[in-house]
């Protein structure tokens, strides 16, 4: 085709898809009005797959099935589909797929973005998905242009022949319809050593939208006529209403209703400031059940006595019982680590607008096929009429992965019975106090003792803490032999359940018990790395304070620990080096190591602190390194661990909630302090190389920060903490 | 009553002690602006109230009067041209969730104006009423810096 057809062909693609043939002398299409139905379709869009929608005007379109809450997810699925579908980045468009099971995650069976698994679990489907795609629309070039497949090249959504003709992957798609062109049913994908996009840092790809507040949140939904609710929820978790009086609230202009739902007594208003205003002014009387014999202080006493008593056994290698009995050395320790608020920036919400035949949902959700589960029960609908419409979220840390979908069953309740669509948002003491949702406290019994090396030779572990999974819809999946194995998660040397790995240490007698406690008080829920939030502390503390029994360098016993285990040795010798570990520190100075496997990528990290007399330190550097296989974003992976460090740091620092008679006492930024500018080193980030198949970032960076600051803050000064947050030892971080 | 909303003047119908958050948010529908905390601890509803920082989650909209408010929506020209501001944002990769980043974006705007080129504890100090939850902050001082850099080699204003 010369210049002059080609401009030609511009010209008439906009005239329709009819006249958009004329230039290609396609094979006669008779007047068959099915052959002109379907061309006319082409003219609107085409599937080419279940993830991928080439538009007319050139843009492709991605179903993304994976949430996107900041862990970049949005970003690492279209890069998958452009290493095999060579698009123009920019004209990439991105749809949050429908609640269909062809959407499910492969790995779970369920509509769920969780566990640190979306890279790894999308690698092929996606990246098959555009190879399917780049083969069926080469297909349709080579029927365009009439030459051999094999002398056509596609790039920049456009397929190019070699005399210089091209057409853009819109352009093709009248052609694949008038070929009845199928996308292959197998294709090879290509190399690693062809890689153009996988494994080179890209940046966000919903970058733009998030720096001109056009990003779609949860709380940014508006529709038409829509009302606002606020909850006045109980003061104790699982209260309920018994009677409540809404005169001074409906006095308030522009309250709609009030009403009485499972969640407390919502008021709906024409704007959330009225509502909340609303809500606060209804008087409640509750029933608080036995709710309010809860403490945190109860738990810890009670949980400390539990892990006196022998738990249920989880790992018994070796004899770890006898062997500690017969060394009058061992030592023993007890860890406690608090319950932990999620506090996302975007407080939850959701938006419900409920018909007699069916319920829209606009909700940042990780779970949604269990949002729609439960919502449909609550509406007393089929499931195919209620539509999950997902947003992006303003963080999550695992709080948007509801089993009782408690953010969307609520909105729907108060959306029943509603002729106008309900947005409920929840205010930041709501989130804080009475979301009921948090890490679950946890008590660790330790013993160990050291070889005449000074290795560690024994080690007997007791966790205590209420099971997250128990009881739910994950149960057994994730229970064995009666134990969370999110409660062990890192406490083992071998796999346990589905966790397809251990420690990465060999101690040779090991054993470690489980008890989880009656699930009573809040909901014990995951939080960013789940168990290995507290495990980690308690674990890696405990090797902390077995190296310093044995008398030996902390990253020393580590290394020694893991030489049976390849990734986490490399991993750790590479720390040494780019950490420097061996220069010497300054009087009030510190350095602590842990390390880590979570989701199977090992993780390490140094700590360095200056700890004033009176307590207060400054962390002056963190260094970490992780193996994740093949690093499908390294600036992406770069932020998750900037994100996980952050967080398990603020947490270690001077996070915690408490409870005294069942009621909640912090509730704001005041008292659940986020971390500051000022209080955050640069984190210095090293991806291992490695050609092994991608494994997970998202969580594994909130492991081994809290106890390497921890084992830190004890190289300094000695002093050995064991109840956290650090803040109520005595250790306070500047600021 | 009226208020002057990114250069122009809308009417709202609201009690006067709404905060000026919820009027934008609910009333105008500029949603950029992010509700996070109620009570001015985390920055995320920071606009410009006549060119000055300002949390509009404690400012209630009886209070507003006459002023000229800026918000996230109004950074980038007509033609979708982003601020030096905005620009380095990207070329930092500055969000992760995204959240908080209009209320960032608008303290660091404020920050340029007055500091053209802080330093680390200059950034710090001004940008620690700031809450991120990702873990930003250290992007966000490298866009800070890029963006100063910007603005400063063009002899330009932020």
């Amino acid at each position: 085709m010369n210049t002059l057809t080609r401009r030609h062909f511009i010209r008439s693609s906009s005239m329709g898809a009819g006249a958009l043939l004329v230039g290609f002398q396609l094979p006669a299409l008779g007047d068959s009005p099915k052959s002109l139905e379907r061309l006319e379709g082409a003219a609107e869009s085409l599937m080419t797959d279940a993830f991928l929608r080439i538009n007319p005007d050139n843009t492709t379109t991605i179903l993304m099935n994976h949430a996107e809450f900041g862990n970049g997810a949005y970003t690492s699925l279209a890069m998958m589909i452009a290493e095999e579908l060579p698009l123009d980045w920019d004209t990439i468009r991105i749809e949050a797929a429908p609640t269909e099971k062809q959407y499910y995650s492969p790995l779970f069976g369920e509509y769920l973005t969780a566990g640190s698994v979306s890279t790894a679990s999308s690698l092929i489907p996606m990246r098959t998905a555009g190879a399917k795609t780049r083969a069926l629309l080469i297909a349709a070039a080579a029927k365009a242009f009439d030459v051999e497949e094999s002398t056509l090249t596609a790039s920049q959504s456009r397929v190019a022949a070699a005399d210089g003709r091209s057409l853009t992957f819109a352009e093709l798609v009248p052609v694949i319809h008038a070929f009845k062109l199928e996308p292959p049913a197998t294709v090879s994908l290509k190399p690693a050593s062809a890689f153009d996009v996988l494994g080179k840092p890209t940046r966000r790809i919903e970058g733009r939208d998030k720096v001109t507040g056009a990003a779609q949140f949860g709380i940014d939904v508006k529709r038409p006529n829509m009302l606002y609710g606020s909850i006045q929820r109980p003061p104790i978790f699982k209260g309920r209403v018994k009677t409540f009086d809404a005169s001074r609230a409906l006095e308030i202009k522009g309250v709609v209703k009030v009403k009485a739902i499972d969640a407390g007594v919502v008021a709906l208003a024409e704007d959330y400031w009225t509502a909340q205003k609303a809500a606060r002014l209804i008087d409640v009387t509750w029933d608080l059940g036995d709710g309010d014999k809860w403490s945190t202080e109860g738990f810890f006493s009670e949980y400390r006595a539990l892990s006196n008593e022998p738990g249920m056994l989880a790992e018994d290698i070796g004899d770890a019982e006898r062997t500690l009995a017969q060394h009058p050395d061992a030592i023993e320790a007890v860890y406690e680590l608090p319950y932990l608020a999620h506090a996302t920036m975007e407080p939850m919400n959701c938006t419900a607008e409920v018909h007699q035949d069916r319920c829209d949902i606009w909700v940042g959700t990780q779970y949604q096929s269990n949002d729609r589960t439960l919502a449909a029960k609550t509406l007393g609908m089929d499931e195919s009429q209620v539509t999950i419409h997902r947003t992006l979220m303003g963080g999550t840390f695992g709080r948007r992965a509801s089993k009782t979908a408690d953010f969307v069953v609520e909105a729907v309740q108060a959306a029943m019975g509603e002729t106008r669509p309900v947005q409920i948002i929840w205010s930041r003491e709501e989130d804080i106090q009475q979301g009921g949702h948090y890490r679950p406290l946890f008590v660790h019994r330790l013993k160990g003792c050291v070889d005449e090396e000074g290795f560690p030779l024994a080690w007997h572990q007791r966790a205590v803490g209420q099971s997250i999974m128990q009881n739910t819809k994950h149960d057994p999946a994730y229970m064995v032999r009666g134990m969370d194995i999110y409660s062990l998660d890192g406490c083992l040397q071998a796999p346990f359940g589905v966790f397809p790995y251990g420690t990465s240490y060999q101690i040779p007698h090991h054993r470690i018990e489980s008890h989880n406690p009656p699930k009573v008080g809040v909901y014990p829920h995951e939080w960013r790395a789940v168990g290995h939030t507290h495990t980690g502390i308690a674990y890696e503390c405990f090797l902390d304070e077995l190296a310093h029994l044995g008398d030996k360098d902390p990253l020393d016993l580590r290394l020694h620990l893991t030489k049976g285990h390849e990734r986490m040795h490399a991993l750790l010798t590479t720390l040494r080096q780019v950490s420097g570990w061996d220069e010497p520190m300054g009087p009030q100075r510190g350095r602590g190591v842990a390390s880590r496997i979570y989701s199977v990528s090992p993780i390490a990290n140094t700590v360095e602190v200056t700890v004033s007399d009176d307590g207060q330190y400054t962390v002056d550097r963190i260094v970490c390194v992780i193996d994740c296989g093949f690093a499908v974003n390294p600036l992406g992976i770069e932020s998750q661990i900037h994100g996980g460090i952050m967080l398990g740091l603020n947490a270690a620092a001077m996070s915690a909630i408490d409870i005294e008679e069942g009621r909640v006492l912090q509730s704001n930024f005041h008292d659940y302090v986020p971390l500051r500018f000022h209080q955050m080193p640069k984190v210095e980030v090293h991806i291992m190389p490695s050609d092994a198949p991608s494994t997970g970032v998202g969580e594994q960076a909130s492991t081994a920060i809290g106890p390497a600051l921890a084992n830190a803050i004890f190289d300094a000064t000695g002093q050995r903490v064991r109840q956290f947050p650090l803040s109520r030892q005595g250790f306070t971080l500047k600021g | 009553m009226k208020i002057n909303v990114n250069d122009r003047v809308h009417e709202v119908t609201a009690s006067g002690d709404t905060p000026l958050l919820w009027v934008l948010r609910d009333h105008l529908h500029l949603t950029g602006t992010k509700y996070g905390c109620g009570s001015g601890l985390c920055g995320a509803c920071t606009v410009h109230v006549n060119g000055v920082p300002v949390r509009s989650c404690l400012l209630p909209i009886d209070q507003v009067n006459d002023q000229q408010v800026t918000t996230i929506e109004h950074l980038a020209d007509a033609d979708g041209s982003l601020s030096p501001v905005q620009m380095a944002w990207l070329e930092a990769d500055v969000a992760q969730c995204g959240y908080c980043q209009s209320g960032q974006i608008m303290a660091a705007e404020a920050l340029l104006k007055t500091n053209p080129d802080p330093s680390d504890e200059e950034i710090d100090t001004a940008m620690q009423g700031h809450v991120c939850r990702c873990g930003t902050y250290e992007r966000i001082r490298e866009a800070i810096h890029i963006a100063a850099k910007q603005t400063n080699s063009s002899g330009g204003a932020v």
